[in-house]
């Protein structure tokens, strides 16, 4: 089965953010593999071991930093990477990402019965690109996919996703896009072998005059959102230790919670 | 019309959600201000009945596309739907719902009409050039943006939980201009709606209420202890992501990044030592109750009110002290 994984580097979920003048400082902060997209990975070199044939490819859109996202990808077992690396890319929004990862999969000519994506970058929290990635190809979607069975002659999918009223399953035909959510799969660690093995595939680097892309659809020019500004939440006051023996403290815990916060 | 809302109605089992009423409330709002009126668009099978609702809380006009087709959602019918009504009405505004199915839909839309999107916004404000300047938490609520959209209509999901409905006024009502649905072909079908397993019945991201759990509680079968509490105070039963990856409880449970953000008014954190992840994802609650025996654990430092103590000792005597206090037996 061939696979087009979608991957964003994005910093650790770990990490404090820090910001100065409206940009997060990217200095001390570690990145990472989006980790839903580590989800998505994952999915996709499960259904290639399953099937015994077909390529996965790693597509990223980012700048110089994110290859080595891609080379991660490569060391679990992506077989090929493509770098969307390019000033023109950079800037965009959810649209403008979407739109430059589909003229790339058109214009590359990549082949694939499925394309992964994670369900949201934890960074900008769009949760947007996968969709209108589908959109834009044409192809159906099935969004924070918990579960995933292909056919075996992969003309269609069943998925699960959760929804708030419970587990909805979807039938989809093939090819589509898929949008990995937590709990789909627990994905593999890189083996010493699997690192060394990355060095050798290939990383293909390409522009956005390289592939014939209009640079106005791309990037900040394409964007369809602006940011205005970014700034750190306020931050919550400690309020008190209610002291006591548990029974006390209790008591005075729900008289508080009715009597002056009045939320219960 | 250039200056109204449209607000895509969201519903389960015949009644309208709670955030649905909330993008009402936030639509009445904005559209006054643009010097327009907040309408909804509601999409089903059988669902008429709920156009009343949609006016006591604020609707101005019902867009009723009632169809079995659409029965089951379907992120390409609803999109079908609702692209033409949005091309042929052209409101200054369009909001969903930052719920699974909302965000779904939204982010198909929005790409159909080539339109820009704010997802899980929590405030609107109207600038001085009539465009809306949107805030949304980004990097899981570590930072929070303004943003703004350069394409017409503009359009959001609303986190749930936010926004403040108009108080229901029975006398109101709207007229009902039902859509002809022509949805086309589905590649992408929901097939079956399973429950999930455990009991939870309260949805997280709407809940008034969430009593969530941690490492502290050690173990998949002391969950019991916080859903007899949730039970009594009908609160949802939420999960730090240790409790996740312990594998003692479900991810639709998980509250923090890579799960859940939510806006209760009541979060009670038993057992969580308050990890920045956790943190980003319920900071916004209103209040935040915190029980941990250790003191010096970061949770203590965003709760407005903390007890140091056993879990296993306290949360049964809350769950007491509650039921009393409730008038509960």
């Amino acid at each position: 089965m061939n696979s087009i994984v979608c991957i964003k580097q994005v910093p650790d979920t770990g990490a404090r953010i820090e910001i100065e003048e409206g940009h997060v400082v990217e200095g001390k902060l570690q990145y990472v593999i989006n980790p839903y997209d580590e989800y998505a990975l994952e999915e996709a070199l499960r259904w290639r071991e399953k099937f015994g044939e077909g390529r996965v490819t790693v597509l990223t859109l980012g700048p110089e930093r994110a290859r080595e996202a891609l080379l991660q990808a490569l060391a679990l077992g992506a077989d090929e990477a493509i770098h969307l690396a390019d000033e023109a890319f950079q800037g965009g929004d959810a649209y403008a990402t979407a739109r430059a990862l589909a003229e790339a999969i058109v214009r590359l000519g990549l082949e694939y019965d499925i394309i992964f994506c994670g369900k949201q970058g934890v960074d900008h929290d769009n949760a947007q690109v996968g969709i209108a990635l589908a959109e834009m190809l044409n192809l159906p979607h099935v969004s924070a996919v918990t579960r995933l069975e292909v056919a075996a002659d992969k003309s269609k999918a069943t998925a699960q996703r959760e929804v708030e009223e419970g587990i909805e399953v979807i039938e989809t035909s093939l090819p589509a896009v898929i949008t990995a959510q937590k709990g789909l799969n627990e994905p593999r660690y890189p083996t010493f072998i699997g690192i060394r093995a990355a060095r050798q595939k290939p990383i293909r680097k390409k522009t956005a005059a390289g592939l014939g892309i209009d640079p106005e659809t791309i990037g900040a020019a394409g964007a369809r959102l602006e940011m205005v500004s970014l700034s750190l939440p306020p931050e919550r006051k400690a309020g008190r230790i209610i002291p006591g023996t548990p029974v006390e403290a209790c008591r005075e815990l729900v008289r508080l919670l009715r009597e002056e916060a009045k939320v219960v | 019309m250039p200056g109204n809302v449209l607000v895509v109605a969201e519903h389960r089992d015949g009644d309208l959600k709670k955030v649905t009423l909330e993008m009402l409330g936030e639509g009445s709002r904005i559209a006054a201000e643009l010097g327009g009126v907040v309408e909804a668009a509601l999409l089903g099978a059988g669902v008429g009945a709920l156009a009343n609702p949609l006016a006591h809380y604020g609707a101005a006009r019902v867009y009723l596309a009632d169809d079995p087709a659409l029965r089951k959602y379907s992120s390409e019918g609803y999109t079908t739907v609702l692209a033409s009504l949005i091309q042929r009405t052209g409101p200054a505004l369009v909001l969903l719902a930052a719920t699974p199915q909302g965000q779904d839909l939204a982010s198909r839309l929005a790409a159909r009409l080539g339109l820009g999107l704010a997802s899980d916004c929590t405030a609107f404000q109207v600038a001085a050039d009539g465009r809306l300047l949107i805030t949304r938490p980004v990097y899981g609520g570590r930072a929070i943006a303004a943003v703004r959209e350069k394409t017409n209509p503009q359009m959001a999901t609303v986190r749930p939980n936010v926004m403040t409905p108009l108080e229901p006024e029975p006398s109101r009502t709207a007229p009902v201009e039902k859509l002809v649905v022509g949805i086309g072909d589905i590649r992408a079908r929901v097939v079956d709606l399973v429950q999930r397993p455990g009991r939870q019945q309260v949805g997280l991201t709407e809940a008034e209420i969430i009593v969530s759990g941690g490492r502290g509680l050690q173990g998949p079968e002391n969950f019991r202890l916080l859903e007899e509490l949730a039970e009594v105070l009908g609160a949802a039963v939420g999960a730090s992501r240790a409790a996740v990856d312990a594998g003692w409880i479900d991810h639709s449970h998980q509250v923090g990044q890579t799960g859940k953000t939510v806006t209760p008014s009541l979060y009670i954190a038993c057992g969580i030592s308050g990890a920045t992840q956790h943190l980003a994802g319920m900071k916004t609650a209103r209040y935040i109750v915190a029980i941990n025996k250790d003191p010096q654990a970061p949770i203590f430092r965003v709760a407005d009110y903390g007890i140091v103590g056993d879990l296993f000792e306290v949360v049964p005597l809350l769950t007491e002290e509650f039921r009393k206090a409730l008038g509960q037996k």
